[in-house]
């Protein structure tokens, strides 16, 4: 649709109105972040004496972040580190599981196929912080609380991967190309492995997406299934400093001696939200297509 | 599909194994142990199954802080859901109104903050709420609200919450309407249009019953989700002192008796409820919408 087509058809009734909401929006959404992006150039005092968005300076960065590195020897780099690969394992998993899976279920009719699409779908509507204490009274039981598996092995369970899986393998590779991959004496592992996969490049951009969306920010399970603090994730580490030190102002009567403030709080937050902000904007379309995909068109 | 042969069956049947061992393992596992939980009996330090009759139920239903949390819940989410689906749906169509550079613009930054979860939507929402820190000082003090501690105090709280939470999870649904927007026949809409349509009718009659089923499957998952708040009560409680409450939502109360008291019988209790809810909102959903189908590949 042309620009001047669209504007002949739709009065530009209320045209400035719309921009004036939008930007208002624009405050809404943007601030806190632009807010985030700025504060950790401030001293401790100068988020209360400087204004708000004013900027300090650009040496303060330099000297949170030896503060946030500082701190216990580098604990917070070893929760940097744990984040990583635990998000990076159940990544792994979680695809090398799913992906056969919804494949399976896509192309062959076997017994039982029924009931595990219909549990896989409950499983991944039902949101996961609802079975989180569930696990933790499981693992109690099996002894694995505290244990790194204990959060990796439940996040790399993807019923969501399964079923977009599911939904590709049925409607985005034609059946004619796995009949006649048969037909020529493939077997179902090789068509699998030599023509499904290397036609699964989107999909597997999708699983990877909303696993490492899902898991990087994950905060319920690990806090409640990690205890040694050297098995923490950033979000669990946060969450410990948030409580145990004087990174919010608020709290401040409670150990003051601590170097972690809210400059250093402010950069943490920042630099935990920075790889997702950039995996956000790169792959904006990604989440409209993975909550959309099973509202196949015919 | 018909009669796969043995070696493709067996095949399938590998595939799909170790999906089902996860699924059996972490989540049918656990839910139902929490159910033989929550009937068991701790008294001897090893439970007993079965020994408890109801008494778990009775007795996390009738903690003098139960009937509070739920309310409080109960209030979050008659705030938080509709609410959040009708600001959701009015800057979808907002944007969609024109397909302009700054709307395509705003639709990306709208969606930036769903990137902020968990403990840092909670840590910069205190950053936020307080008025000696906040780019939103004006507005704050316009209201009369001097401290974090009155921002965040009784009634306030959860609409507290539930703009946080349309802060971080707006932007997605957004994307999502404006793509269910752009589905819509250019017929349909032009029609509209040619018949005396203004914006806002177009929108309003047309578009928004077109897109329904959408709605539905917004309204149950925002349910769904929102009645498991846990961190932003938990580190706002120790951000804001006293005000908010250390047993504020349900999941926190659940959280007290398997932590603070180790009674995992009456957390099991709970944590039902909080199971039962999301159980029921996805029957729900496959029921009653069309996104999620277990028959795509059987048409």
């Amino acid at each position: 649709m042309s620009q001047t087509a669209s504007r002949r058809t739709r009065p530009s009734v209320g045209g400035s109105t719309r921009v004036i909401l939008l930007l208002a929006l624009a405050v809404f959404f943007g601030l806190p972040l632009l807010w985030l992006l700025i504060a950790p150039s401030k001293l401790q005092n100068e988020f209360v004496t400087l204004p708000s968005l004013a900027f300090g300076e650009i040496g303060n960065y330099l000297r949170a972040l030896e503060h946030l590195v500082g701190f216990k020897d580098g604990r917070i780099l070893l929760w940097a580190w744990n984040s990583v690969w635990y998000t990076a394992a159940a990544l792994i998993i979680g695809l090398v599981i799913s992906i056969p899976a919804g494949y399976a279920l896509a192309t062959t009719e076997f017994r039982g196929r029924r009931l595990i699409l219909w549990l896989t779908l409950i499983a991944l509507i039902v949101p996961t912080s609802a079975l989180v204490l569930p696990l933790f009274l499981e693992m109690s039981t099996l002894r694995l609380v505290g244990s790194p598996w204990a959060v990796i092995l439940p996040t790399a369970f993807f019923p969501f991967g399964v079923y977009l899986a599911y939904v590709f393998y049925a409607t985005s590779v034609p059946r004619d190309l796995l009949a006649a991959g048969r037909v020529d004496g493939c077997s179902e592992w090789q068509l699998f492995r030599m023509v499904c996969l290397p036609l699964s490049k989107t999909l597997i951009g999708l699983l990877t997406f909303l696993s490492f969306t899902a898991n990087w920010n994950n905060y319920f399970l690990p806090f409640v299934m990690l205890t040694d603090d050297e098995t923490y994730t950033l979000p669990v580490g946060l969450q410990s400093l948030v409580t145990g030190t004087s990174m919010i102002s608020m709290s401040a009567m409670r150990g003051t001696s601590s170097t972690l403030k809210n400059p250093e709080g402010a950069l943490l937050s920042l630099l935990m939200v920075l790889p997702l902000v950039v995996v956000f904007i790169v792959c904006q379309r990604y989440v409209v297509r993975g909550a959309l995909t099973g509202a196949v068109k015919e | 599909m018909i009669g796969p042969t043995r070696p493709r069956i067996r095949t399938a049947h590998l595939f799909v194994l170790p999906h089902t061992v996860f699924m059996l393992l972490f989540a049918i596992g656990p839910a139902v142990y929490a159910l033989v939980i929550s009937f068991a009996s701790f008294q001897r330090g090893t439970p007993e199954f079965f020994g408890a009759g109801l008494d778990n139920y009775a007795n996390a239903y009738t903690d003098v802080r139960f009937l509070p949390a739920l309310g409080n819940v109960t209030q979050f989410l008659i705030i938080s859901v509709p609410l959040g689906a009708i600001g959701v749906l009015a800057i979808a169509a907002l944007l969609h109104a024109r397909q302009d550079r700054l709307g395509s613009g705003m639709r990306t930054l709208y969606f930036i903050p769903g990137a902020v979860a968990g403990p840092t939507l909670a840590l910069l929402a205190i950053f936020m709420l307080d008025p000696r820190i906040s780019p939103f000082a004006p507005v704050l003090q316009a209201m009369g609200l001097t401290t974090i501690g009155q921002v965040t105090s009784g009634s306030r709280l959860p609409w507290v919450f539930a703009i946080m939470y349309f802060f971080a999870a707006a932007g997605g649904w957004v994307a999502i309407f404006y793509g269910a927007f752009n589905g819509i026949s250019r017929e349909t809409t032009e029609a509209a249009t040619m018949d005396g349509c203004g914006p806002i009718r177009l929108a309003w009659s047309v578009k928004l019953p077109l897109v329904r089923p959408y709605i539905v499957y917004m309204l149950i998952l925002t349910f769904g989700a929102n009645v498991q708040m846990f961190v932003e009560p938990q580190l706002l409680a120790v951000a804001a002192g006293s005000t908010v409450g250390r047993y504020w939502s349900l999941n926190q109360l659940s959280y007290a008796y398997a932590f603070e008291l180790s009674d995992f019988g009456s957390a099991a209790a709970i944590a039902l409820l909080m199971l039962g809810v999301g159980l029921l909102a996805a029957i729900l959903i496959i029921r009653f919408t069309d996104f999620f189908r277990p028959d795509v590949a059987d048409r």
